[in-house]
C-alpha cells in the first residue's frame, strides 16, 4: 500500500507539474490544484497510514498512536485545503483579468512571436 | 568615566551640530570645536597616569552572549593617538572657520568632521576588536562624507566613492581577520589578544588571518597596489585633506599595524608582506609626486609616500624600526597638516592650485612662504626638523637589517632613492610655488590669509621645530610610552640626539640631499616639469574598469536570467527543487526504508487505478478544458475517499466540499476563457519539461516511500491524551483547529478572507468587466427547472446539516469548516440553477460583511481570554444541558469556530457570488 500511495503522489506530482509548465492560463491551474492534492496528501502521509481508526476519541481506547490516526498533520491539511481553494480562486481571477486586458491567456502576457516558441 | 566622555563627547559635538543652522560659520566653528578642546583636555590629565605606565579602562556589557564588551582602553599608543586627533582636530576646526566659503554649509561639514573624529577615537581606543572594526568602518564612511562633501562636483562625488568602495572592502577583509583572530585566541578583547602572540603566530590560521588584517590596513593606509584612491579622495575641501587624508584616517591602517605588532608581528610571513609593499609604496608614491602639478596631488603621491616608509618601519620586524615608525607617525600628522593647510591657503587666496601657474608667491605672501618652507624641509627630512630624525633612524635600520641578502641590498639602495626622490619633490614644492618667476593668470590677486588662518600652520610648524631641535625634551616620553605600548616588550635602546657622529646614516643622508636638489634641477633645467602631460593612474582605470565589468556582468545575467517567459523561471524553479531534492539521494545520505509494508485490500486498489488513471488522463486532454476540469474534480474525489480509507473524516469532508466548489468556480472562470488549448509543437523544450515532470514525480514518490517506511516518532500523542480533559471535544483535529493551534487557524481564515476580497477587487476592474460584458460566452445562461427546484427543497435541508455539524464538530467530524462549507455549497447551487441576479435580489447580503464578522469574531474570542488574565486565544469549556437538545457541548473554542464558520461562508461566497456576477455582465 506505501508503494502504491507513493506512487500516486507521483504521478501527481508529475501531471500537475507538466500541466503547469504549460504556457495557457487556466492549464496552469489545473495542473496548480493536482499539484496542491499531492502536497496534502504529503503532509497527510507524515502521520503514517491508518485504517479504520479515527482521531474521534473513545473513552474506551487508551490515546495512543496504535489505536487513532495521527491528528495533526489532519489539521495541517484541513485548513490547507481551504487555503489552497482560495489560492485557485485568486489564480483564475488574475487569469480572467490577464485575459480581458491583453487578449490572449498565455501566461507571459503576449502570444509568442514565432511559431516555433509556441508552448 | 573619562574615557567613555572623551570617546563619546564628538558623537554628542556632532548632535549639537545636527541642531544648529546650517549658516552661520562663527556659531558652527565654536560648537564644533567644544568637542575636541575639551577631548584635548581630558587626555592630557591622564598624562600622569599614562607616562606612570598605567593601561586605563571603561567598560559596559554590549551583547553578553557573545562575550562582547562596549569598552575602551587606553595605553601609551592610543594616548599618542588621541592627542594627535584631538590636537589636530581642534587645529583643523579653527582653520575651516576661514577656509569654508560663506556658500558651504558650515554645520554640516563640522558635523561630518565630528563624527569623523569620534569614529577615530574609538579606533584608537577600542578596548575589543570587533568593535575597532565598527568604528573603522564609521571612519570610511565619515570620509566618504567628508570627500562628498562638494557634492554638486563630480570628481567629489567619485572619490568619495572610490574611498567608500576600497576602504569598506579592506574594511570587510579586516572584519574577517579579526574573526579568524578571535577564533584562534578564543576572544576579541584587546588584551587576550596581545597576549597570545605566540599561540596566534603558531596557529594554521595565522597567515589567512595576517593576509586579512593587512588587507584591511593596506586599504585604509593607500598602500600599493590600493593607494590610488587617495589622490582622488583630494576633491575633498583641504581641510579634510589635512585632517583626514594625511595625519588622522589613513593613520588608522599603521595604527594597526602597530596596535596589532605583538599578536602578529615578529615572523618571516610577516616581514614578507609588510616590508615589500611598504617599500614600493614608499618608492613609488615618492617617484609620482614629482610630476604631480596639484599641489594637493603632489601632497598625497608624498603622504602614501611616507605612509609607505611607515609601513616598512613595521615590517622590518625589529623593535628599533617599531620606535621609529611610532615617531615617523607623529612627525608626518605634524609637517603634512600643515603642508595641507598651507596649501589649502594658497588655493584660497589665489584660485588656484596648479603648479604650472603658482610662481613667485613669495612676494605676495611672505609669511606664508616661510612656514611652507620649514613644513617641506622637515618632509624632505632636513637636519634640526623633525622629519629629519626619524629619516635617520629609518635609514639606520635600512642599512642594519640583518634579513635576506635581497632585502640587504634593496633596502639601503631604496631608502636613499626614496629620500632623494622626497627631497626632490620637497624642492618642487617652494622653488615652483614661491619662486620660479611670476605667476601665470591668477584668479585672484594673491595675498596674506586672514590672520588666524595662519595660526594652526604656526603651531604645527613650531612643533616641527622644537621637535627637531630639541627631541628628548619635548617629544621623548611621548615617544616613549607610545613605542613602549606598542611593543609590549621594554623599549631597546635609542637615543633622540640630533647628532650622532659621521656614520652610514648620515652618508645617505647628504646624498639624499644633495641627489634630490640634483634630480629636481636637472628635471627643471632639461625637462622642464611644467610641459610634462599628467597620465591617468592605472589603479584608477583598473577600479573603473572593474566596476564596469561588474555592473555589466550583473546585467547580462539579469537579461540572461530575466527573459520574460515565465514557463522559463518555473522551469528553473522546480529544477532547483528537484536539485536540492535529490541532493541527499545522490550523496547516499538518504536513510534506508526499515518498516514492513501494509498489504493491499481490494478497495484500495480499486481507489488508486481511479485517481491514479485520472491524474494521467488529465494530461491526456488538457487541451479540451472542459473535460480535464471534470477529470480533475474526479482525483480530487478519489483524495477525498482516500481520506475517508485513511482514517481522516474531517478531511473527507473538505475535500470533497471543497472540491465541489473548486469545480463550480473553475467552471464559471471558463465561460470566460478559451475552451482549448492551442497545440504546441513538439520542441526541445516540450521534451524538456516532461523530463522535469517525471524527475519531480519520482522525487516526490521517492520521498513519500521513504517517510512511510520509517519508524515514526509524533508530538501527537499529547494531544489525543489531553483533547478531552483540556480541550473539551473528542474530535481531536477540531481540537487542534480551534485550541491547539487557533492562532494558526486564526491567520489561515485571515489569509482566506483577503483572498476573498482581493478576487472581490479584481472582478471590480472596469476593463475586466467591459470586457465580459462584450461576451464572449455563448448565449444567455439556461436555468433548468428540476435544478431550481432540487436547489430550493435541498436549502433547508442544508442549513439544518451545517447546524448539526457545527454543533457536533468539537465531538464528531464537522466544525467550522466543514460547515461553512456545506451552506456554501447548497447556496452556490441556488445561484447556479437560478442564476445570481434572482438571488441577490432575494438575498441583498453582503458576504464581505460576512467575512469581516467571522474574523472579528475569531479575533474578539481571542482577545476575550486577555480579560481573564490568559494568553490570547486560551480556551475553557462547559456542556450546559439544553431542553430539547441535550448536553451542548460549549466551549469558548465554540465561539473561535463560529468565527471560521462566517469567514469561511463569507469568503467562499464572496469569491462566487463575485465570478458568478460577471456573467450576468452587471454592474454591481
Amino acid at each position: 500500500m506505501e508503494l502504491l500511495l507513493a506512487g500516486f503522489v507521483g504521478v501527481l506530482v508529475a501531471s500537475g507539474v507538466y500541466l503547469m509548465l504549460r504556457a495557457r492560463t487556466f492549464d496552469l491551474v489545473l495542473g496548480l490544484t493536482l499539484v496542491s492534492y499531492a502536497v496534502n496528501l504529503f503532509i497527510f502521509l507524515m502521520g503514517r497510514l491508518a485504517v479504520g481508526r479515527p482521531p474521534i476519541l473513545d473513552a474506551r481506547l487508551a490515546p495512543t498512536l496504535a489505536n487513532y490516526a495521527d491528528p495533526l498533520p489532519q489539521a495541517l491539511v484541513l485548513t490547507a485545503i481551504v487555503i489552497s481553494f482560495a489560492m485557485t480562486a485568486l489564480l483564475l481571477v488574475i487569469a480572467l483579468a490577464t485575459y480581458a486586458e491583453t487578449g490572449t491567456d498565455h501566461v507571459d502576457g503576449q502570444e509568442p512571436r514565432a511559431p516555433e516558441d509556441r508552448g | 568615566m573619562s574615557l567613555a566622555l572623551l570617546a563619546l563627547l564628538p558623537f554628542a559635538g556632532a548632535l549639537l551640530l545636527a541642531a544648529l543652522p546650517n549658516r552661520r560659520r562663527r556659531l558652527a566653528a565654536w560648537s564644533a570645536a567644544v568637542a575636541p578642546v575639551a577631548g584635548l583636555l581630558i587626555a592630557l590629565s591622564q598624562a600622569p597616569a599614562i607616562l606612570g605606565g598605567e593601561t586605563l579602562r571603561w567598560s559596559v556589557s554590549w551583547i553578553p552572549a557573545l562575550g562582547l564588551t562596549f569598552g575602551f582602553r587606553m595605553d601609551g599608543l592610543a594616548w599618542l593617538f588621541s592627542l594627535l586627533i584631538l590636537g589636530i582636530g581642534s587645529l583643523v576646526v579653527l582653520y575651516a572657520a576661514y577656509y569654508l566659503d560663506k556658500d558651504d554649509p558650515p554645520a554640516r561639514f563640522y558635523q561630518f568632521l565630528l563624527l569623523f573624529m569620534g569614529a577615530m577615537l574609538g579606533v584608537v581606543l577600542a578596548d575589543n576588536l570587533i568593535l575597532l572594526v565598527v568604528y573603522w568602518e564609521a571612519t570610511s564612511l565619515a570620509s566618504f562624507l567628508l570627500i562628498g562633501y562638494w557634492n554638486d562636483r563630480k570628481d567629489a562625488r567619485e572619490g568619495a566613492r572610490m574611498a567608500l568602495a576600497i576602504t569598506g572592502a579592506g574594511g570587510l577583509a579586516l572584519l574577517g581577520g579579526v574573526l579568524l583572530i578571535g577564533h584562534i585566541v578564543g576572544s576579541v578583547q584587546l588584551d587576550a589578544v596581545l597576549a597570545s602572540g605566540d599561540r596566534i603566530r603558531a596557529h594554521p590560521l595565522y597567515v589567512p588571518a595576517l593576509l586579512l588584517v593587512l588587507a584591511g590596513a593596506f586599504t585604509k593606509s593607500a598602500q600599493f597596489p590600493f593607494h590610488f584612491w587617495l589622490p582622488h579622495a583630494m576633491a575633498a575641501p583641504t581641510p579634510v585633506s589635512a585632517y583626514l587624508h594625511s595625519a588622522t584616517m589613513v593613520k588608522a591602517g599603521v595604527f594597526l599595524l602597530a596596535r596589532l605588532y605583538p599578536a602578529l608581528g615578529g615572523s618571516d610571513a610577516w616581514f614578507w608582506t609588510v616590508a615589500p609593499i611598504g617599500l614600493a609604496t614608499l618608492l613609488i608614491g615618492a617617484y609620482v609626486a614629482i610630476f604631480k602639478h596639484d599641489l594637493k596631488g603632489l601632497l598625497a603621491y608624498s603622504t602614501i609616500s611616507h605612509l609607505g616608509l611607515i609601513t616598512l618601519l613595521f615590517g622590518l620586524d625589529s623593535p628599533l624600526a617599531v620606535v621609529a615608525g611610532v615617531f615617523h607617525i607623529l612627525n608626518h600628522a605634524t609637517f603634512k597638516a600643515s603642508l595641507f593647510m598651507a596649501a589649502g591657503i594658497i588655493d584660497h587666496e589665489t584660485g588656484t592650485r596648479d603648479m604650472r601657474r603658482l610662481n613667485g608667491l613669495w612676494k605676495y605672501m611672505p609669511w606664508t612662504a616661510t612656514l611652507a618652507m620649514v613644513a617641506s624641509a622637515a618632509m624632505a627630512g632636513v637636519p634640526l626638523l623633525n622629519g629629519f630624525l626619524s629619516k635617520e633612524m629609518f635609514f639606520a635600520e635600512a642599512v642594519s637589517t640583518d634579513a635576506h641578502v635581497l632585502m640587504r641590498w634593496l633596502l639601503p639602495i631604496g631608502a636613499t632613492l626614496a629620500g632623494m626622490f622626497s627631497v626632490a619633490y620637497s624642492t618642487r614644492f617652494i622653488h615652483d610655488v614661491f619662486f620660479n618667476g611670476e605667476p601665470v593668470g591668477l584668479p585672484k590677486a594673491p595675498h596674506e590669509p586672514p590672520r588666524f588662518m595662519l595660526v594652526p600652520v604656526e603651531i604645527l610648524v613650531v612643533v616641527c621645530l622644537a621637535v627637531g631641535v630639541a627631541p628628548a625634551y619635548t617629544v621623548g616620553p611621548l615617544l616613549a610610552v607610545g613605542a613602549r605600548a606598542t611593543l609590549g616588550t621594554p623599549l631597546p635602546e635609542y637615543s633622540l640626539a640630533i647628532w650622532h657622529g659621521i656614520n652610514l646614516p648620515l652618508a645617505m643622508s647628504v646624498v639624499a640631499l644633495v641627489g634630490g636638489a640634483l634630480l629636481y634641477s636637472g628635471l627643471q633645467y632639461f625637462i622642464n616639469l611644467h610641459r610634462i602631460v599628467p597620465l591617468p593612474s592605472g589603479g584608477q582605470a583598473a577600479f573603473a574598469f572593474a566596476q564596469r565589468s561588474l555592473i555589466r556582468g550583473a546585467s547580462n545575467l539579469t537579461l540572461g536570467l530575466q527573459t520574460g517567459s515565465l514557463q522559463r523561471y518555473l522551469v528553473f524553479l522546480i529544477g532547483l527543487a528537484i536539485a536540492a531534492g535529490a541532493l541527499p539521494f545522490l550523496l547516499d545520505a538518504a536513510p534506508q526504508p526499515s518498516l514492513p509494508l501494509t498489504s493491499v485490500t481490494a478497495v484500495f486498489a480499486a481507489l488508486w487505478l481511479v485517481g491514479t488513471g485520472a491524474a494521467v488522463a488529465t494530461v491526456v486532454t488538457f487541451r479540451r478544458r472542459m473535460l480535464a476540469l471534470i477529470i480533475v474534480g474526479a482525483v480530487g474525489l478519489v483524495v477525498a475517499l482516500l481520506f475517508v480509507y485513511l482514517s481522516a473524516p474531517d478531511l473527507a469532508l473538505t475535500q470533497l466540499l471543497v472540491e465541489l466548489a473548486t469545480v463550480v468556480l473553475m467552471m464559471l472562470a471558463l465561460r470566460w476563457l478559451p475552451k482549448e488549448s492551442p497545440p504546441e509543437r513538439s520542441t526541445a523544450r516540450h521534451a524538456l519539461h516532461v523530463v522535469i515532470s517525471c524527475a519531480a514525480g519520482l522525487g516526490a514518490a521517492a520521498l513519500v516511500m521513504l517517510v512511510l517506511a520509517r519508524p515514526f516518532d509524533s508530538i501527537s500523542p499529547y494531544f489525543l491524551q489531553t483533547a478531552v480533559a483540556l480541550g473539551g471535544g473528542s474530535n481531536a483535529v477540531n481540537v487542534i483547529i480551534v485550541d491547539y493551534r487557533a492562532f494558526d487557524t486564526l491567520g489561515e481564515i485571515t489569509v482566506l478572507g483577503v483572498a476573498a476580497l482581493v478576487v472581490y477587487a479584481l472582478l471590480r476592474e472596469p476593463r475586466l468587466r467591459a470586457a465580459s460584458s462584450a461576451g464572449t460566452a455563448g448565449g444567455p445562461p439556461v436555468h433548468p427547472l428540476m435544478l431550481q427546484l432540487v436547489a430550493r427543497l435541498l436549502l433547508p435541508l442544508a442549513v439544518l446539516v451545517t447546524v448539526h455539524l457545527f454543533l457536533r464538530g468539537h465531538n464528531l467530524p464537522g466544525g467550522g469548516f466543514i460547515a461553512g462549507l456545506v451552506l456554501t455549497i447548497a447556496l452556490i447551487l441556488l445561484a447556479v440553477s437560478h442564476g445570481e441576479a434572482w438571488m441577490s435580489a432575494r438575498w441583498p447580503v453582503d458576504f464581505r460583511a460576512w467575512v469581516m464578522t467571522g474574523l472579528l469574531i475569531a479575533g474578539l474570542t481571542g482577545a476575550g481570554s486577555w480579560l481573564l488574565a490568559h494568553p490570547f486565544l486560551t480556551s475553557t469549556y462547559d456542556y450546559p444541558v439544553l431542553p430539547l437538545v441535550g448536553a451542548l457541548p460549549l466551549a469558548s473554542a465554540s465561539l473561535f469556530d463560529l468565527g471560521v464558520f462566517l469567514t469561511v461562508v463569507g469568503s467562499a461566497m464572496l469569491m462566487l457570488v463575485s465570478i458568478a456576477r460577471l456573467q450576468a455582465g452587471r454592474r454591481d
